[in-house]
Order: C-alpha cells, then structure tokens, then sequence
C-alpha cells in the first residue's frame, strides 16, 4: 500500500512525487509510456516564465511566479542546466505596443520584478539580431531556460533514489474508491494507494472521469518546432517572444541550454491525443516567422523538428482541486506548466495535507542529484581523474555532442533508467547533435542491449514496437 | 597525465584513405616523427563499410572492395611503422601561437584527455550524411529512418536488417549501393526518389545498382510526409515542380518500413571551424591553396573533410599532395616565396579545390558543376576576362568531380583566374 500514487510522469507529476517524498510519504509514480518526460514535457518552448502573461489572480499567475522564482534552486540541486537568459517580448505596431503596456502591468500585478517597456532601438540594442521592423518591446530578464526533461528526470531521478516507485507502461485503466484506499488498475495490475494525484497530461480528463469528475475537459493543441545545430545557438541571447494573441505566444526564437537555437511553436487545436507529427504548413509557419524575428535565420543548418501537444484545459485556468476524497487534479496544465511545476509541488502537497495526508518534512530527504552530463564541463585534471578509473570515460561515442561510453553507461543505469534509444539520447544527448545519431546510434544500440540483457534485435527507438533492426543478414542467419 | 603528453613534429587527424594516404607521402618525403589519430578502433574509416567493389580502378587498375583498398594503404602504414593512436578523439585543435606549436587535444580510453604538439596538422576527418532533421520532412518520428550508410553499417558490420520494404531519399552513391545491397539481402526497394531532375551519383552505380536489378530511379521526386507512430508504415512521396515544390496532385502513398535517406554529404569541419581556419562556403571544407594548406601556417586538409570526392581513387591522390607539402612545410622545402592567386568560379561551375593557385607549378584543380550540361565547355578566364584556357566536354554532371590541369605558362601574370561554363 502506497500513501500516494501520482499518475503521470511528466514534469507536474515528477515535482509533485518529489515534493511528496521529501515528506513522509510512500510515493508511487504511474506513467503510461515506456519512459518519463513523454508528453508534453518532452517537447515545450523550455521557458521559465517570468510571470506576465497569466491572467491576473488566476492559478497560472501564482504558480508561475512561484515556481519561476524556485528554478534556479532547483536546477541547482537537482545538476540540471539552468540559464536566466531573460525574455524580450517584440511588438510591431501600436497594437502590439497596448497589448505590450497591458502586459507590463499584468506582470507588475502579478509579482514579476525589473521588467521594462523598450522601444525598438532600445530592444535591438538589448538583442542586436532582432528585426528592424521591431518597434517596441517587453524585456523581462527573470526569463530563463531549461531543459524540461532533463528536470523531468531528475526530478524523477531524485524521488526514486529518495525512495519513491516509478511504473512505466502503466495505463491507468480504471481507479476505485475502496473506503480508505484506491484501487488503481491497468487492467493486469493494481496498485493501492491512500491518496491519488491526477497529473495525466492531455489525458487527465479521463483519468478525472474515472473518479466521476467529469467538470472540465483537456484537449491537445499541436505546437511544431524546429530546431537549429548549435552554430545557430548564438543567434539571439535572450528568449524572443512576439506580441502574445487569442492562440498563444506565437513563434519564439530561444536558445537552449545545450546551445541549440530552437524555434516554435504553431497553434492548433486538436482532437487526436497521440498524433505528434509535424506538418508542412506548420515548418513554413515556424521558419517563416522566426526569420521575421531574427532575419538572420537560417534553417539550413535545422537538426530536427518535432511536435509538442500542450493540454489545455477547458476552464483557461490550471485545475488543481480535489473533486473526490483523497483524490486530488493537476490538469489542465498547459504553459507556464513547466515554470510552475516546481510551485505546482508545494501546492499540491498543501491540498493533500488538508485533505489528511501526513505531510511533514523527512529530516533524511537528499535533494541533491548529481548532473548525468557534468563530465563534458569538467578540467581535463578532473576527467582524467574520472578515466583513471572507468576508462569508458575516455571513449568518445558520440562525435557531435562529445559524449563517452562512460557516461552513456552511467545514464542507462541511473534512475529512471532508459530502455530505449531515444531514453538515452535525453539522457545524454547522444544522438541529438547534427548527425542525428547516423554514426553512434549503431554503438549506442550495442551498448544497450549488452547493458539490458537483451539482443539487438529486441532494443526499440521509442519503446512498443519501434525496433530499430528487423532481422540478421542472411550471413549472419548462415554462420552464427 | 602529463605523462601522456605528446609531441610530433606532424600528426595527421582521422585514419581513412585520406589520412593513411597522407601519412604515407609525408613518411615518404623524409617525415619520420608523425602520428596518425583515428577514434575508431582499426584504420580505414567508412571504407570498412563499404563491401562492394569499385574502388582502384585508377590507382591500381583493378576493382577492390572498400576493405581491400584501406588494406593495401594500411600495409603500407605498418610497414613504415608509422605510429597509429586508435580508439582516440580529437576534442580540439589550437593553431600555433608565436613561437608555440600547434596544440592538439584529444582523448582516449587509456591515457585519458591529453595534448600533443604538433609543428603541422594534416586534416583528414572525412564527411558526414546529411540527416532527415536537415530536410525537415513533416510527419512523424518512427524507427526506420535510417542514413545510407548507417544502414549499411548495421548490415555490412554488424550483420543485421534494419527494414524489409525500403524506400530511398535521394540518388548519392551511398543510397544507390544500398538499394542493390539491401535488394541483395532479401528486401524489397519500391523506389529511389530524387529532387533533382537528375542523379547525384555516378552513372555507373545508377546502371549497377538500379538498372540491373530493376529499381525505378523517380526523378524530381520527394517524400513529403512519414507516416508511423512507433516503427515506419509508409511514406507519402510526390513529383515537384522546376522550383522543387511538390505537386499535391501527384501525391502518392508507398507503405514501406524503411526510408534511406541519401540526401548529400557534408565534409566534418567543426574542427576546423573551432580553430578559426576559414572555409569555403560551397564545399563547407577549408579554403586551400595548391598544397592542400589551409589559410592557417601549418594546417592542411585533404579527402572528404575537404570537399567531398566521388571516387576514393582521388582521395588518395589528394592527401599525397597534403602530405607531401605538409613535409615540406615541416623540412622548410616548401616554395617559400609561392605567390598565390584566387580562383573564382561562376555558379555553373560551383566550386574548385583548391581555391588558390601557385604561379610556380603547374596544379591540378578540381572542380564540380551545378547541374547537368551537354556540349560545354569550361573556360578559364584572368582577371581581364582573357581566356587562357579552354576544355570541351560532351557531358559534365554534378555527380562526376571534374579536374584540370592549369600551368603557369597559361595564365602568365594574371592576379586572378575565373572558371566559367559555356554552354553550347
């Protein structure tokens, strides 16, 4: 018996379960897919939102600066990448410029600190690769990035080795009220636990109708992005937003932790809750208007492109409420989800305390999780120090990204630990470099197979039945 | 590891034709403190890989397999006893400061992240594919994507079928071999797609690979969406228009497991590019002169890290002049007064290796075309628009590496040379 299950292993349900483990509570994660960070945490802006674009007074507005505010700690803690690279918000025309002026004044309510009305000049002068067209701007430097499934999985990472359960590829099928305790089940296995946290993502309207919670409803909203090889990373400094509307924040320009220049996202509400592919219209929408942000733009030297789907609830607002006993939402949780997710924690953990759950503070939770990938940033002295021991630290495997057997090895037997090729590509960033994978994933696949005791046949690119290799050669059927 | 710490009076990056090839010419013309640094575990590069045969008919007058040619040249390497770094990365390349060698920093299993000096550096890193991220096709991100030449190192290395019903993207050499090679093994290619209205790969992989066993080649074609949430199911492809937009009318749906892409291959210059050595916008390798040097004293680049060849033949003879000047360099027999005039090219004729000329000797300049031309004729012209040298040819493509020899006598005093295309 659990004391709380959390279902859904995205960055809402990975705080949620870690903020719970720092508590005296025996936390169990339930994640549908074959890894964390699957859904729209693994495919968002990878902004920290200052704060001034949720409505006033609403949940988004508190949460967001809340948990904006926590970032930096938190990544510091849990060794992932965090950069306050400030936000630069542009407008180009006296319409932008109210919606801009209202925008100020809904971050000052809101609690958002140091931002400034620029005009266009000022702005280039702050972002010099900015179009000329720009005649005024919001510049808010407690804008920040961050990888959102790093800090999935370290979170993740850091409740399990604290003590909480993670269950991939646990459907949640069905959830029943047993008095004192829940019954949740995939349809092969059940799981008890005390309490429930809804944090199911697109599909949290469906896991809410499961405890008879019928009051709102979550669909997807496609975002495309494209994103550049790290020659592009220097493009633009700060995170460059345009003038926001009706259908979101419309197409940034950011760049990343990792140095990449990433650019996105559309708009576009769907219906199909596991349809993640991109579209024509879509790149031309996404590379059209970056270059009208930063005409420096050149999608000649994009790496990948990918489809995100936010959910986005029907009240406009985030719902977290407890519609059952000893049941608790976290839906609707669409951007500034991941600015929140940190804040969303604490929140969640208050509510569950109000509804009975013991949640003091363990004087024995570690909140530290050392960074996966702190070998590349080392002074050679310290990496050879690391080679001397495990040689495997001296391999290089991956050219584009620099990255060494030793710390692919590490990343598949780190919490939560990857089966898959894309598990230890997010893990590593092996195989997301310019070559997407061309000359490694052969290695990488070897690697993973030995390391999970299967052949190479079985390893998947995405889990189910991604297999990346269909048979052996007929010389290898002969011989071997 | 200061232990660890090396130094050479040459080391030359990366162990394939071009680095071997190089290492060879320079221990040849009297270089004997050297080292080849290769991150794979055997010398050879990609021409492990490449099982097919095809390769030496120039240099040797016979058709080798890939093995068999690295083969010959790794011989030749132990022979010399010239000393091989396997298993080794080069993280970083400092050209020399004033009165400091050139650093290179590299990293390997056994000694761990050290710095060899070197007074030269000879870059022979080869190229890359370009990947489907590059092309931005839309869709999904299924298993099943696979680069030609991953494809055939999971079949060619390591003995295993990554699909059965394959399409291809893209015409290069590497995607025609493996429409043959995979057809070979039991799997089914429905097509090869190419954007272009014409190959880019040689005339005679597309007569041995597809003609022979009856694999449709679909000019002026792509694929314009992937369709397949966990392994590939199909792929949508359609004809495009003059201006390589896709026709929606001519969408057509192939369910196949597989795509190849063989879309273009891109010299792996980040290396270079760390160390501030300009390169050539057209061929993405670094600006050189007839001697293979790049625009920094010291450094030279020959193979497929400085432009991408079409015949491995050529590879070889490039990295020969590399290393023969890089020796020479190093001995201080180089021409020390070589006076170096630029050549420019006028888009027919897309680039030209190397990109600046001696008026000392006479220099075999390489060059490829934008797109295919019949009756033509390449002219060179000075900076006056004198012509001063002339070839005709019944046919160039973009997918032939076309070559010239240019003798001093020609050109005389010119300050600066220019080839063009006249088209008849």
């Amino acid at each position: 018996m659990y004391d709380a299950a959390v279902i859904g292993a995205g960055v809402v349900g990975a705080f949620i379960a870690r903020t719970l483990t720092a508590c005296r509570v025996r936390v169990v994660m339930l994640e549908a897919q074959n890894d964390v960070a699957k859904g729209q945490s693994s495919a968002n802006s990878a902004i920290v939102h200052a704060g001034f674009d949720a409505k006033e007074g609403s949940l988004k507005a508190l949460l967001n600066v809340r948990g904006s505010e926590m970032m930096e700690n938190v990544c510091r803690e849990l060794g992932v990448k965090y950069r306050r690279n400030g936000s630069i918000v542009i407008g180009f025309n006296d319409e932008d410029k109210k919606t801009l002026e209202a925008l100020y004044e809904r971050g000052v309510t809101n609690g958002v600190r140091e931002m400034s009305l620029l005009t266009g000049d000022e702005a280039r002068a702050v972002e010099p690769g900015l179009s000329p067209a720009v005649t005024c701007a919001l510049f808010a430097p407690t804008g920040a990035i961050v990888c959102p499934y790093e800090l999935t999985m370290a979170a993740v990472g850091n409740a399990m080795d604290n003590g909480a359960d993670l269950k991939l590829n646990f459907k949640v099928d069905s959830i029943t009220d047993r008095g004192d305790h829940y019954e949740i089940s995939d349809g092969t296995q059940t799981i008890e636990a005390r309490y429930v946290v809804n944090a199911a993502g697109v599909y949290s309207d469906a896991v809410a109708a499961m405890v008879g919670d019928t009051s709102f409803d979550v669909h997807p909203r496609r975002g495309e992005y494209v994103l550049l090889d790290k020659t592009a990373g220097r493009l633009v400094d700060r995170t460059v937003f345009r003038t926001p509307s009706k259908m979101g924040k419309g197409i940034l320009v950011s760049p990343t932790v990792d140095g990449n220049l990433l650019t996105g996202p559309t708009s576009v509400d769907m219906v199909d809750k596991t349809d993640r592919s991109t579209t024509q219209e879509g790149l031309d929408k996404v590379m059209k208007e970056a270059a009208e942000n930063v005409p420096a733009i050149r999608f000649n030297c994009s790496i990948t492109s990918f489809t995100g789907l936010r959910a986005v609830g029907s009240t406009g607002d985030f719902i977290i409420n407890s519609p059952a006993p000893r049941f608790v939402n976290a839906a609707g949780i669409e951007s500034p989800g991941l600015s929140s997710a940190p804040a969303i924690g604490l929140y969640v953990r208050d509510l569950l305390g109000t509804l009975g759950l013991d949640v003091t503070p363990r004087d024995d939770f570690d909140p530290i999780r050392p960074a996966l990938h702190g070998f590349r940033d080392l002074p050679a002295g310290q990496k050879n120090e690391i080679i001397k021991k495990d040689p495997a630290y001296g391999h290089v495997i991956c050219r584009c990204e620099t990255v060494t057997e030793g710390e692919i090895l590490a990343a598949i037997r780190t919490n939560p630990k990857p089966s898959d090729l894309d598990g230890v590509k997010r893990r590593t960033r092996a195989q997301m470099g310019r070559c997407q994978g061309g000359f490694c994933s052969p290695v990488i696949l070897d690697l993973l197979a030995k390391e999970l005791g299967i052949s190479p046949l079985e390893v998947t690119k995405c889990g189910g039945r991604s297999n990346v290799l269909m048979s052996k050669t007929k010389s290898e059927e002969v011989d071997v | 590891m200061s232990e660890c710490e090396l130094k050479r009076q040459l080391v030359i990056i990366g162990g394939g034709p071009a680095g071997m090839s190089a290492a060879l010419a320079a221990y040849d013309a009297g270089i004997r403190d050297l080292v080849i640094i290769e991150r794979d575990e055997k010398l050879g590069g990609i021409l492990q890989q490449c099982i097919h045969n095809g390769f030496g008919l120039h240099r040797f007058g016979e058709e080798l397999t890939g093995p068999e040619y690295a083969a010959r040249y790794e011989a030749q390497v132990r022979e010399r006893e010239i000393p091989v770094l396997t298993g080794t990365m080069v993280l970083d390349i400092t050209p020399a400061g004033e009165g400091q060698p050139i650093a290179v920093t590299v990293t390997n299993a056994a000694s761990g992240v050290f710095t060899v000096e070197a007074g030269a550096v000879v870059l022979a890193m080869g190229c890359r594919e370009r990947s489907r991220g590059a092309l931005n096709i839309p869709g999904t991100r299924p298993a099943g994507i696979f680069s030609a030449g991953t494809a055939q190192k999971y079949i060619n290395m390591k003995g295993y079928m990554p699909g059965r019903e394959v399409v291809i993207l893209g015409s290069g050499d590497i995607g025609l071999i493996m429409a043959r090679r995979m057809t070979l093994e039991g799997a089914h290619v429905h097509a090869v797609c190419e954007l272009m209205p014409y190959s880019g790969g040689l005339a005679r992989n597309i007569e041995q690979c597809l003609h022979d066993f009856d694999i449709s080649l679909l000019l002026s074609h792509t694929v314009v969406e992937i369709h397949g949430k966990e392994r590939l199911t199909g792929v949508t492809i359609a004809e495009v228009d003059e201006r390589r937009r896709p026709k929606p009318e001519t969408r057509q749906y192939i369910s196949c497991d597989t795509l190849l892409l063989s879309v273009g291959l891109i010299p792996e210059n980040e290396l270079t590019q760390q160390a501030s050595i300009p390169l050539d916008r057209v061929t993405n390798g670094a600006s050189v002169d007839q001697d293979r040097q790049t625009k920094v004293p010291g450094i030279f680049s020959c193979g497929n890290v400085l432009h991408v060849h079409d015949l491995v033949d050529y590879v070889s003879e490039e990295a020969e002049i590399a290393g023969r000047s890089a020796a020479a360099y190093l001995m201080g027999t180089d021409d020390a007064e070589k006076v170096n005039i630029p050549v420019t090219t006028d888009g027919k004729v897309r680039y030209t290796v190397p990109q600046t000329i001696t008026r000392k000797k006479p220099v075999n300049v390489f060059f490829r075309v934008a797109d295919v031309y019949r009756g033509v004729t390449l002219k060179v012209t000075d900076q006056n628009g004198t012509v001063v040298y002339t070839k005709k040819k019944p046919r160039m493509a973009p997918g032939e590496m076309e070559s010239v020899t240019i003798r001093p006598e020609q050109f005389g005093e010119a300050e600066s040379l220019r080839f063009s295309l006249e088209v008849n």
